[in-house]
């Protein structure tokens, strides 16, 4: 693997490689080199199995990192390709002439992350969640506690008990509930 | 397809031909056309999805899928959850399955935080008994359920009081029928109890008898044949396009499995051969899954009869409300009873997974490749080609 690593190094400026098993490696190029290290894998090196495409939300750092997973049927080896891109306006070249079901993938980050892959088919369409107006929900910004509270609180028979402190009020009414207590608690 | 069974094709000459231009430009207030939804609601359609029809007569001109109806968000409640609290979330990723997922989100955090290597032989035997007894229920509902999507119901009975008799043994086993929480990070959750062995080996023999009765209910049956022969054919052309993967594609004889290509637990110590086929139509498909089954039930005496009869199941992990794992990412797949299923699975140094990602047969199967597929398939045909393709929508929409 280290061969083909150092091979592919010379044309698509890789900048990291991890070797995370014998059978499996990450390594990370620029975004405008990702879709043509895919291709070439694809069609010089045999990696021939798309597995999957997926995104990282590293929000600290305002990236998208994308990976790009194939396999080669003939060595039983994987790659990981990755490449970061930004999280304001994210967009990414589309690889849906490659694999028949990559736009799926596409598909699912444009309404998951927010990610545009321009020209990719029914990139727009919804996928899981019709009708969602909100931000996109794989996004580590979206609170899905505060989602759910604004959006279903309160209704009757929903309240949430703290077990501890619902079982003292119900074995010890009439003992009042000190803040030492409520720590304990927790 | 009474048509075809009768022998009969109609005149269709002065009906639109079908190769003309089909897809997003179908005029339906031309009246040649009318669109259809299988689904969601719909005893042949496999789980919560829909498929949106246009057809033309009886001929599909145009299929897409529809997801969404099942929906609960379980990468993204994941990602905010401590490690060990993934695990009940991650088993219902799969219903058809749920040991898979299991195995995939412990061996991920096993290798993210160095303890693939400390996993008991034990546990190893009894991890490999699990999976394959998720693959011998899968198998005993699917073969004949084949054989359901054209009418022929009885064989769906059989199977489905047999796999009652798997879960049965599941129960015991685990003390859960359908989702069993046994694969946990470092090991298993418990040894086999006293007598199991000889339970499964009872319900083994009566799955013998199965495999036999099925063979001649459903391939000797000129109904299921016509059905079945020459529809939805897969070429091997079309395995690496779609990224087709396990029994649909051994049944045009590309031959993958995980098992043999990447071998994991203790595989290699197993003597077995996958099936395939080479006509890549529904019916190879159905009959490369029912030879499955009869490798499943041998798979399973040998895993027993290999097995070690007692030691550690666990190893001692870190205590799991305190559990961090160190930045770094791995990706890990099975062979399922679908065909490859695989996690990606992505640690940021904290007490929580940063990214996790289901990737099931499903997605491509039921999306890309059933959307292609149905186009010039016969209505009545749509849910024997679905269940060929072993569609499982929560996989798609985890």
């Amino acid at each position: 693997m280290k061969e083909l690593i150092n091979k592919l190094s010379k044309d698509f400026n890789i900048t990291d490689a991890v070797y995370q098993r014998p059978s499996l490696t990450f390594v990370t190029v620029p975004k405008g080199v990702a879709i043509s290290l895919v291709t070439d894998l694809r069609d010089y090196e045999g990696y021939s199995h798309f597995v999957m495409m997926s995104c990282v939300d590293w929000i600290e750092e305002g990236k998208f990192q994308l990976l790009y997973l194939l396999h080669n049927p003939e060595t039983k080896t994987d790659i990981g390709v990755k490449t970061f891109i930004d999280r304001e306006n994210a967009e990414m070249a589309s690889a849906h002439h490659l694999w028949k079901q990559v736009w799926t993938y596409q598909r699912e980050l444009k309404e998951a992350f927010g990610i545009d892959f321009p020209g990719s088919p029914r990139v727009d369409e919804d996928f899981v969640v019709e009708g969602w107006v909100e931000m996109p929900h794989m996004r580590r910004d979206f609170d899905t506690k505060e989602y759910s509270e604004n959006t279903y609180f309160p209704r009757p028979g929903r309240e949430t008990n703290d077990p501890a402190t619902y079982m003292r009020k119900k074995l010890y009414p009439n003992e009042p509930i000190t803040a030492k207590k409520q720590d304990n608690d927790k | 397809m009474i048509n075809k069974f009768l022998g009969f094709e109609p005149d269709k000459e002065k009906l639109p031909s079908l190769t003309a231009k089909i897809g997003d430009d179908i005029d339906l207030s031309s009246h040649k056309y009318q669109k259809i939804w299988l689904g969601p609601n719909h005893p042949g359609v496999t789980g919560n999805m829909s498929v949106e029809l246009w057809v033309q007569g009886n001929t599909v001109v145009k299929a897409k899928t529809h997801v969404g109806y099942l929906h609960r968000g379980f990468e993204k409640l994941i990602e905010r959850r401590l490690f060990v609290q993934g695990f009940p979330t991650s088993i219902r990723m799969c219903v058809a399955e749920p040991d898979t997922n299991e195995y995939l989100i412990a061996t991920c955090t096993e290798q993210l935080s160095g303890y693939d290597k400390a996993v008991p032989e034990m546990a190893k035997w009894l991890r490999m008994l699990s999976l394959e007894m998720a693959r011998l229920q899968g198998l005993l509902r699917g073969v004949p359920g084949q054989g359901g999507t054209f009418a022929l119901g009885l064989g769906v009975q059989w199977g489905v009081y047999l796999r009652d008799l798997i879960l049965d043994r599941f129960e015991e086993l685990t003390g859960a029928r359908v989702y069993h929480m046994y694969i946990i990070p470092g090991g298993v959750r418990g040894l086999l109890p006293d007598g199991f062995k000889e339970r499964m080996e009872d319900n083994l023999r009566d799955i013998d008898d199965f495999i036999i009765r099925i063979r001649r209910l459903m391939f000797h049956n000129s109904v299921f044949k016509k059905r079945a022969k020459g529809l939805a054919i897969v070429t091997p052309e079309m395995v690496d396009k779609y990224g087709i993967v396990g029994t649909t594609a051994r049944g045009c004889g590309v031959k993958r499995d995980v098992r043999k290509d990447d071998p994991y637990l203790h595989y290699e110590q197993l003597d077995f051969d996958p099936p395939t086929d080479t006509d890549g139509d529904v019916y190879a498909r159905t009959w490369v899954r029912w030879q499955e089954l009869i490798q499943t039930v041998d798979l399973i005496r040998q895993i027993m009869a290999k097995m070690p009869d007692k030691g550690d199941i666990k190893t001692p992990m870190p205590n799991v409300l305190h559990w961090k794992i160190p930045k770094g990412e791995t990706y890990v797949r099975l062979e399922s009873g679908r065909g490859e299923y695989g996690m990606y699975y992505v640690t940021d140094g904290s007490d929580k997974p940063r990214r996790v990602n289901l990737r099931g047969p499903s997605y491509t199967h039921a999306i890309a490749l059933l959307e292609d597929l149905l186009v010039g398939a016969d209505v009545a045909d749509v849910h024997g080609i679905m269940v060929s393709l072993q569609t499982c929508p929560p996989e798609i929409e985890r």
